[in-house]
């Protein structure tokens, strides 16, 4: 039976980690490799590089980033941040992505998804969706939150589905960084409704949350970040947990 | 000296980078001569069956590498493409193995792509994969799998059983990626590159 997956989630600018604090066993906790092999080390299924760097050295600096991955690392990794164009993709193709996800760019071209998974493969490409409830439907948004779009979470999940996405990576805004839980309702919706894998994210805040997360939301993954960075769970203890209460886990 | 084809293929950097963690010196070359010449020969592969059969084709692989008589590991893509057939569009592959190449069917409880960690099961004793790895986890992603059949060494369960490792003569193949699955992965490899 396929394990449930475990994802720390890395924030990456101008190839550093921003969130990699207070690492004391690490000599550079900056450096998105060695934070990245250190939870490799500890049992992470998968990692995702999420690269909030703005500037027009962005595609350089992320392809360097990508191989530096690549030849240090023995699990999957996805990368994410900002990509709009095939070119972008295939440079992190070649450079040793296992993965990109997309997110806006998906959301104001659709058919970028179309283009990625005929290009790339389907299993190349995660689509990341960030919605809010709006009291009556989940409404997605762009550019981290910042933009409400017309779009509806269940909708454009599958139309992302049907256009090739291989995994649909649903950010839950109403919940991410209250570590009060996961979106489980949602989340089960999702799962129940697509064929894709889905990973789940926003809300983790204790190890009783990723069991949930799996169980009652149905999610195929688990994406966490602070949680892991300021050591609040170690991902050996989760996984243990996780085990005893009859989770597929790797173990 | 180890040759990684080189074809229209997705991430086989990757492979690249698991050879130099090893150790070992490896090329990634799509030079006939150097993969003929090679001690071992890597066939890897993520991408579409047709266009990849299409490429092999007009590149003329599709005669050599059922021909060589080294040992030759196929990945992923790399293992179905050695079967004799693909329901990926409907596509006739290099016929190594006499086996089909089948689409999972989602079935509201399993999805597709098949995509995560999966256990190795019914590993077939003297087979290159050490039956000590039984039950342990390495990563899969596809949406085609390969039926059991009388070269698989090892199966894994999604939907229904089916090949995770195949062995006939000089020809390896796993359908997971080891260059992906951590240690058991590097371990996977090992055994192959000490044939």
């Amino acid at each position: 039976m396929v394990a449930k997956r475990i994802i720390p989630c890395l924030d990456i600018k101008d190839g550093r980690t921003v969130k990699g604090v207070n690492f004391v066993n690490l000599r550079d906790a900056g450096d998105p490799v060695e934070l990245g092999k250190l939870y490799s080390d500890q049992g992470a299924d998968e990692l995702v590089f999420l690269d909030i760097t703005a500037t027009h050295e962005k595609r350089k600096t992320l392809s360097a980033l990508a191989r530096d991955i690549a030849r240090n690392l023995n699990i999957p990794f996805t990368i994410g941040g900002g990509i709009s164009a095939l070119e972008d993709a295939h440079v992190l193709l070649e450079s040793g992505a296992d993965k990109i996800s997309v997110n806006s760019a998906a959301v104001k071209n659709p058919s970028l998804i179309d283009e990625l998974a005929l290009h790339f493969g389907s299993q190349f490409v995660v689509t990341a969706i960030d919605a809010k409830w709006t009291g009556s439907d989940w409404i997605v948004f762009l550019s981290g939150g910042r933009v409400a779009t017309e779009r509806r979470l269940m909708e454009w999940a599958k139309e992302c589905q049907e256009r090739g996405a291989g995994e649909i990576l649903f950010t839950s805004m109403d919940h991410d960084g209250t570590k009060a839980g996961f979106a489980c309702e949602a989340l089960a919706a999702l799962s129940d409704q697509l064929d894709i894998p889905i990973i789940a994210s926003g809300g983790a805040g204790s190890k009783a949350h990723f069991l949930e997360v799996f169980t009652e939301g149905k999610a195929d993954a688990a994406l966490a970040a602070s949680i892991f960075h300021f050591h609040e769970i170690g991902i050996p203890d989760l996984k243990q947990y996780l085990g005893t209460h009859g989770v597929p886990i790797r173990l | 000296m180890i040759a990684i084809i080189d074809y229209n293929a997705g991430n086989v950097r990757s492979v690249l980078f698991a050879m130099e963690r090893l150790g070992y010196t490896a090329v990634l070359t799509s030079d006939p001569e150097q993969i003929r010449k090679a001690d071992k020969v890597i066939f890897p592969g993520v991408g579409e069956a047709s266009t990849t059969m299409a490429y092999l084709r007009s590149s003329g692989m599709n005669a050599l590498i059922p021909a060589l008589t080294q040992p030759v590991l196929g990945i992923c893509l790399g293992m179905q493409l050695m079967c004799t057939h693909s329901e990926e569009n409907n596509t006739p592959c290099l016929g190594i193995f006499p086996q089909q190449v089948k689409r999972f069917v989602a079935d509201g409880l399993h999805k597709v792509p098949h995509m995560g960690w999966n256990s190795l099961e019914n590993i077939r004793p003297g087979a290159f994969i050490p039956e000590s790895m039984q039950g342990d986890y390495v990563y899969f992603v596809h949406s085609y799998y390969v039926e059991e059949g009388p070269y698989t060494i090892a199966q894994s369960h999604h939907i229904l059983p089916f090949s995770a490792a195949m062995q006939k003569d000089n020809f390896f193949a796993t359908q997971f990626h080891p260059e992906k699955s951590g240690r058991v992965g590097e371990a996977v490899l090992q055994h192959f590159l000490k044939l």
